[in-house]
């Protein structure tokens, strides 16, 4: 792709500290890139770090806890992690808005979801209230939400998972926004609504041009949405690469362990998956050298004691692991 | 997803956090309960060695040191009987942590037992809460004057004209407890293993009401202190020749012009025997359980 | 599946759950969880039940268990009626059928150690000296994978799969022959869910135990699964073994189900018949076929008439006026 991205992380490091106690690392070094019209999926297990970088972009760390400890966030260019708080409102929702989970505690149980929507657009094009409305209605309309004049007065009660779901969506593509990050939008969802809403975000993308991170710890999300992929375990990068290069080549141990413990239609009846022994390292116990070395079987001394560095094994394809480190198999 | 990565994020701090809290949440952590806890401890101590430790006989009246001011001999001074102050507060602590803890077993003990069948017998629930509706609705004044008319005044009208409006309230708090409780998956786990009733009871459901029962019975304690007060002062409460705080302070508000050290001494005792209580209340709380706070 | 081979047998088990009353107080309105369900469950076999979420499918287990009380429907374990049993005589009876919950922070009493929770069924049937006991204890600690020394945590100290361990190995401790597992694996991570889901497989293996496995995840039903249910609102809509109803799914339900789940690899990607529009309420379930608001081949009849269960000598039943085994 010769052409900039839109939103490039570069370094990043999000940390958790209090007072005077040694911050805890929660992501370390993670750079990615997205451009637009492309959908970039960052999968992981729980406690990975995946949904601190998303909200890290946004500067929406908890606090006083959380906060970024290194790196920059690149919207065409700028670096969001130096500008005013009121710079980086005005960024929310208008150049880079997000959708979460759980649609229900993320919209306002006592607007209409037709307000919601107009205030997110008064609030950054300052239209009158009337466009807004008409904005809202329209929005509503392209997220297919059947009788659109009816919802637009209703409460987010009112709706269903899925609705309420749509009714995020076309918040968050209110004000055309260049990129959207998606954290898990589908978990809490049936898998007949997810596919309506996976449809719906891949339409969308198509039509407005956004760049899409999508969060997700499932791979086959990954397989339907992603043209890029970019693993991770335990707060760092462990593999990226196109979408095709790693369902064809998985090459780190973490990677092939959760496509092979992913029981997915027409595979394996009956026999034992294979599992990844062990469970994921606790934030602040993290073991020193590969994060994944004591749940790895091909993990040798040297996996213990350093922590490998990303090297490049494919076109686009980068993979953090001594197996394909320098010499050793590349 | 987010939420969950941010509270696995903030817990993997918070053990830092709980080591090392702000001055000042540390103080009204620890500080104020332990203060609360010590003088508490102080005053229950001179009530128990009160026979010991006074230096005169409460009752022992002595008309020529008639409303003396506090001096050497008389420390908080003397009534208009010539009685001493100092001695008589000191035995007054006594009525008023009888009361408190009397009342405070005695509402717990009943509000556990009714709150629990309320909160788990469906069938049950409908008529005990109305009638427990009605006990709130009786001013507990009113209940003790009424009660005061048809027997002899003694402390144990005192007792239970406190407790009956009190115990609408404790059932209230373990019944809204039970009720939560029952709705845990790991109550209908207890039933699938084949957990009987009476265990079911001991071991899945009472021990979840404990905390905000104990926390409960401390400000119950503190409000009875000072009911009790309330009564006896009106001259509805304990007997007026037993020496209880609301009996000295009425008695000694007929001298207040000539005499404030009658109704100061007194008074000062009261107010800090319900504050120690409440604050090693919201001691207890806090520490007990944090969500009890808003609870409560 | 006759009455005689299978360990549990259900038949007709409906549940219906009161939801206040209309404007006026006319008539309570009723939720139709469970509407006419009926299977039966053979020794070491593992029956998948999925559905999406309100279809009943937890309800069918919670009323088998009678956690809550079955309006109506007739439970048979190992040959004993036990639907209308008495609560101190289906006490008894729990020692054959036990549970797996979806949630292994809920289901463990945070108030217990896990040796405690463990060892509370044994206390319950006053199975052994203590001493035995604690063995017993012990020896199911170290058949899920959990190491004894752990027996004196509390839950809070145990990861999320190691709680649904924790919450296996008490419902192995009485030695069921019926274990209900309802959605036993759906909150853990994929990794996590492996580990679980093997040693299902294992236990079932070593101790012959039946399943009534229930889930959402289509992946994992078919994985585990020797038969399959589909349950749409309150009905089971189709039943096969698991290689025909996969291979060849006849209600365009099923189809659905199985067309929305996410490809495993890239170059499968498709577009999809997507299914139009939610599950309606169970509080005024559809007239006739509960599918036909949604269904992508419904005709006229499908609003009026409402389907029956119609299976052929496959073990292949389908609940359509369109589709039938047989064809």
């Amino acid at each position: 792709m010769a052409q900039e991205p839109v939103l490039a992380v570069e370094s990043l490091r999000v940390e958790f500290a209090t007072g005077d106690a040694p911050p805890v690392v929660a992501v370390s070094d993670m750079s990615f890139e997205v451009h637009r019209g492309e959908t970039l999926c960052i999968v992981g297990e729980s406690g990975c770090g995946k949904s601190l970088t998303a909200l890290s972009i946004l500067r929406l760390l908890p606090r006083p806890y959380g906060r970024i400890g290194a790196g920059r966030v690149l919207l065409d260019g700028r670096d969001l992690t130096t500008v005013s708080e009121a710079e980086i409102r005005a960024v929310r929702g208008r150049a880079i808005s997000m959708i979460f989970q759980e649609p229900m505690t993320s919209l306002n149980p006592v607007l209409t979801v037709g307000r919601q929507i107009a205030e997110t657009v008064m609030v950054h094009e300052g239209l009158s209230w009337q466009d807004c409305m008409d904005r809202a209605l329209e929005m509503l309309r392209q997220v297919r939400i059947p009788e659109p004049e009816r919802r637009l007065h209703e409460y987010p009660h009112q709706l269903s998972g899925g609705m309420r779901q749509r009714v995020m969506i076309a918040m968050a593509l209110a004000c055309r926004p260049r990129v959207l990050l998606a954290d898990e939008p589908t978990t809490a969802l049936d898998v007949t609504i997810q596919a309506q809403i996976l449809d719906l975000i891949r339409d969308l993308q198509q039509e407005t041009g956004a760049a899409v991170v999508l969060i997700t710890h499932d791979l086959g999300v990954v397989a339907e949405m992603a043209q890029r992929v970019l693993v991770m375990y335990a707060g760092s990068k462990v593999e990226e690469g196109s979408v095709e290069e790693i369902f064809d080549a998985p090459s780190h141990p973490y990677t092939r362990g959760l496509m092979a413990a992913m029981p997915h239609l027409g595979g394996g009846r009956g026999k034992r998956l294979n599992e990844i022994p062990g469970v994921v390292p606790a934030l602040d116990a993290r073991p020193p050298g590969c994060a994944f070395a004591p749940r790895c079987m091909q993990a040798v001394a040297r996996c213990h004691a350093e922590a490998p560095p990303l090297v490049q094994i494919g076109g686009t394809h980068t993979v953090a692991c001594w197996a394909h480190g320098q010499g050793a198999r590349a | 997803m987010a939420a969950s990565e941010v509270t696995a994020a903030t817990a993997a701090v918070a053990p830092t956090a709980r080591r090392r809290p702000s001055r000042l949440r540390r103080i009204r952590r620890y500080l104020l309960p332990a203060m609360g806890a010590v003088l508490l401890v102080i005053l229950i101590l001179s009530a128990l060695v009160a026979p010991w430790m006074a230096p005169y006989d409460p009752f022992e009246m002595n008309v020529v040191d008639r409303l003396l001011p506090p001096n050497e001999a008389y420390w908080f001074g003397t009534d208009a009987y010539g009685r001493d102050i100092f001695s008589r507060t000191l035995y007054g602590g006594r009525v008023s942590l009888v009361v408190g803890a009397s009342v405070a077993l005695a509402s717990t003990a009943i509000g556990l037992l009714i709150g629990v069948i309320a909160g788990y017998f469906r069938m049950a629930d409908a008529i005990l809460m109305r009638i427990m509706d009605g006990l709130m609705a009786i001013p507990g004044i009113l209940l003790a004057i009424g009660l005061m008319s048809l027997t002899r005044a003694s402390i144990w009208v005192v007792i239970v004209a406190i407790t009956i409006p009190e115990v609408p309230r404790v059932v209230r708090l373990v019944r809204s407890v039970v009720l939560s409780v029952r709705e845990q998956v790991y109550i209908q786990a207890a039933t699938a293993i084949g957990t009987r009733f009476p265990r079911l009871m001991v071991r899945h459901i009472l021990p979840s009401t404990f905390a905000p029962l104990i926390v409960q019975a401390t400000y119950i304690a503190a409000s009875a202190v000072l009911l009790e007060s309330y009564l006896s002062f009106l001259g509805v409460g304990t007997p007026p020749e037993i020496p209880s705080w609301g009996n000295i302070i009425a008695e000694g508000r007929l001298y207040v012009q000539i005499a404030f050290w009658n109704i100061l001494f007194p008074s000062i005792f009261l107010a800090l025997m319900v504050l120690s209580i409440n604050v090693l209340g919201d001691g207890l709380r806090d520490m007990l359980d944090p969500r009890l706070a808003r609870r409560l | 599946m006759t009455g005689k081979t299978s360990v549990l047998d259900v038949q007709g088990l409906v549940k219906h759950y009161s939801v206040g009353r209309g404007l006026f107080g006319s008539g309570r309105r009723r939720l139709h969880a469970v509407d006419g369900v009926s299977f039966a469950i053979a020794p070491g076999e593992t029956l998948g039940l999925v559905g999406e979420s309100g279809c009943g499918k937890s309800t069918v287990g919670k009323a088998v268990l009678r956690l809550v009380e079955p309006t109506a429907g007739r439970i048979v374990l190992e040959g004993e009626d036990i639907t209308s049993l008495s609560r101190s005589a289906l006490i008894a009876k729990r020692r054959k059928m036990q549970v797996i919950f979806q949630d292994p922070y809920s289901s463990l009493n945070p108030r217990m150690t896990a040796g405690e929770i463990v060892q509370e069924p044994l206390i319950n049937f006053g199975i052994g000296t203590r001493a035995e006991q604690q063995e017993r204890v012990a020896a199911l600690f170290a058949r899920v994978g959990l190491r004894p020394d752990q027996r004196n945590n509390y839950p809070h100290e145990f990861s999320g799969g190691q709680r649904q361990r924790l919450g296996i190995a008490r419902a192995l401790a009485l030695g069921p022959s019926v274990v209900i597992a309802d959605e036993p694996v759906s909150a853990l991570d994929v990794s996590v869910q492996a580990q679980v889901i093997n040693l299902l497989m294992d236990l079932q293996e070593e101790y012959g135990l039946s399943y009534l496995f229930i889930a959402h995840d289509l992946g994992v039903v078919e994985h585990i699964s020797h038969r399959v249910a589909v349950m749409y609102l309150g009905k089971i809509v189709e039943t096969a073994p698991r290689d025909m109803l996969f291979a060849e799914p006849r209600h365009p339900y099923t189809e659905a189900l199985l067309a929305a789940v996410p490809v495993s690899h890239p170059r499968m990607r498709r577009r999809r018949v997507v299914l139009k529009g939610d599950v309606p309420s169970p509080i005024n379930p559809p007239s006739g076929c509960r599918f036909h608001t949604r269904c992508p081949i419904a005709v006229a009849r499908c609003r009026e008439e409402e389907p029956a269960l119609l299976g052929d000598s496959s073990g292949h039943s389908v609940a359509c006026h369109l589709r039938t085994p047989a064809n």
